[in-house]
């Protein structure tokens, strides 16, 4: 760290950082608070309170929680395959995790939906045994699931790398059976970087809307998530409510990586 | 990474049948889609597939896609390069909440990232009144979907470049600043080629964002064909007009975009992980 100064450029590269951080995101985002503020509390309390917004809010809370409970199994998973096991086409694989970052989202909207519909290769499959996916609750958890896979591997992968051999090596002497040390000693130790993968991948659940909209039918009371109904609002020109809405959203993705980012500083201060 | 072996008890049963887990998971939600898409692409024959990508809608959606990411790409660049010196090199109050304020696009939807610049720049926005009485559009126009696609890929190199130069401490831009560099000329002899393969992967991550974006675009574009359509919003309009391999023809060129990133992000990883 340069205390004494000899590195230069401190005004300038801090001036420009400052100019663009305010201008490109401070600002616009600030205006969500402000228009909102614009609104009277009873107009604002009915748009976010309104049966539509609610079930909208419990349409897409459910899928990115069940998508992201689901990403903590196979992502752990996958994450303890890829950190100790060698086999053939491991590389690839371990490339592919990031295939969901890389996909842009509307791409991967349409692809999943011809994947599931009644027609389509599994979810023709699927049909045989009365199990629909497209347009239903199941289709947005799914598409969620595809999209957030990658975070709990990434956050995951790192932790069990650095897990030091010999804690295992001495539980299994101290006679723990292989399910004792996976449940008390590595889990643990790891549990900050699962918290960090399940809250990521919720948070980014609920702003979702390129990869879920085309499988989700978009029914109001029933498949619609929050942005999506954020859009309706828009072009009906109704622009206070849009902007309620998403305020709530904002606040509650903020809310969801706070809490979590909480827990996860008391595990961290216990273990 | 040449870590020591684990001398524990490996069960082979179970060892297989996690392996085997992760083949399938692979295969069914990474695999069965990409195999999707492009089998989708070319059912009905090279010659619908080549009309579809040269359709002149489709041109110009690529042309504005081009536009948007190398004018995000640049400016992100810029900043996360001037980012980077400022946090890295320097001591100053409220450091962390710098890096927390450079993150947070990272945490808002996209669908929002798109409302906030119609409620700044849009008719009845707080600049409203100002841009149409000087006949400036920024909303459902191009310089709307540049804002909105520089919003979302903002932290990507700043993010990529703030650990590594963290990483790499500053003892060699003190020497070269000691023994008479100017600090333009230490920044571009020292710090950049070390920072150079970090500098590319951010840059490779946010081309692939701002190429894809779709929400936020999708909020400012007024979805005008052939004027502010981008590559996902042309696959959006093909799709609901039931032209579906039109569609996931088009989708074929992001999807290659997106297996070259993660093949380079491999390139670049194991060749970091060489330099060790």
């Amino acid at each position: 760290m340069s205390r004494n100064g000899v590195i230069g450029g401190f005004g300038l590269s801090m001036g420009y950082t400052l100019l663009y951080l305010s201008l490109i995101v401070i600002i616009p985002l600030s205006t969500i608070l402000l228009s909102a503020m614009s609104m009277s509390w009873s107009d604002f309390i009915a748009t976010v309170l309104d049966k539509r917004a609610l079930l909208s809010y419990k349409v897409t809370l459910l899928a990115s929680l069940a998508a992201a409970a689901v990403n903590l199994f196979i992502g752990f998973l996958t994450a303890w395959v890829l950190t100790r096991y060698d086999f053939y086409g491991k590389s690839i694989i371990n490339a592919a995790v990031d295939l969901p970052f890389a996909l842009p989202t509307a791409v991967a909207g349409i692809t999943l939906t011809a994947l599931y519909a009644e027609n389509g290769w599994v979810g023709s499959i699927l049909a045989k045994y009365g199990i629909k996916v497209v347009f239903t609750q199941t289709g947005i958890t799914l598409a969620l699931i595809f999209i957030t896979f990658p975070f709990v591997v990434r956050a995951v992968q790192p932790a069990l790398e650095e897990l030091e051999a010999e804690l295992e090596e001495a539980a299994e002497s101290l006679g723990a059976s292989k399910f004792q040390t996976l449940t008390k000693v590595i889990l643990p130790l790891i549990s900050p970087s699962l918290i960090t993968g399940f809250a990521l991948a919720f948070a980014r659940g609920l702003g979702e809307y390129g990869s879920v909209i085309f499988i989700s039918g978009n029914m109001p009371f029933k498949t619609e998530i929050t942005p999506l109904l954020i859009i309706t609002k828009l072009e009906q020109f109704n622009y206070a409510a849009a902007n309620a809405l998403a305020l709530v959203t904002l606040l509650t993705a903020f809310a969801v990586l706070f809490l979590l980012g909480m827990l996860k500083k008391y595990i961290r201060r216990e273990l | 990474m040449a870590r020591r072996k684990r001398n524990t008890n490996e069960n082979p049963f179970v060892k297989y049948t996690l392996i085997l887990l992760v083949f399938i998971i692979f295969f069914l939600l990474l695999f069965l889609p990409l195999a999707m898409i492009f089998t989708t692409a070319l059912r009905d024959g090279a010659k619908v597939y080549l009309d579809a990508i040269t359709d002149s809608d489709a041109l110009s959606a690529i042309r504005l896609t081009l536009t948007a990411t190398v004018a995000a790409v640049a400016l992100n660049t810029l900043f996360g390069l001037a980012a980077a010196w400022a946090v890295t090199k320097f001591r100053f109050r409220g450091k962390n909440l710098l890096t927390a304020l450079i993150d947070l696009p990272f945490s808002v939807s996209p669908v929002i990232a798109g409302l906030i610049f119609i409620l700044l720049f849009g008719s009845s926005g707080l600049f409203g009144g100002f841009l149409q009485s000087h006949a400036i559009r920024i909303v459902f126009a191009v310089p709307g979907i540049v804002l909105a696609t520089i919003f979302v890929t903002f932290p990507f190199v700043a993010r990529e470049l703030i650990p590594l130069m963290q990483e790499q401490g500053s003892d060699e831009e003190e020497a070269a600043r000691l023994l008479g560099a100017s600090t333009f000329k230490t920044f571009m002899k020292i710090t950049l080629p070390n920072i150079k393969l970090g500098l590319f992967y951010g840059i490779v991550l946010c081309s692939a964002r701002a190429i894809g974006e779709f929400g936020a675009v999708s909020v400012v574009s007024g979805h005008i064909r052939g004027m502010t359509n981008t590559m996902p919003l042309h696959i959006e309009i093909l799709y609901n007009e039931y032209r579906f391999t039109a569609a996931f023809a088009v989708s074929t060129l992001l999807a290659l975009t997106a297996i070259v990133t993660l093949i380079a992000k491999r390139l670049i990883e194991n060749r970091q992980g060489g330099a060790e």
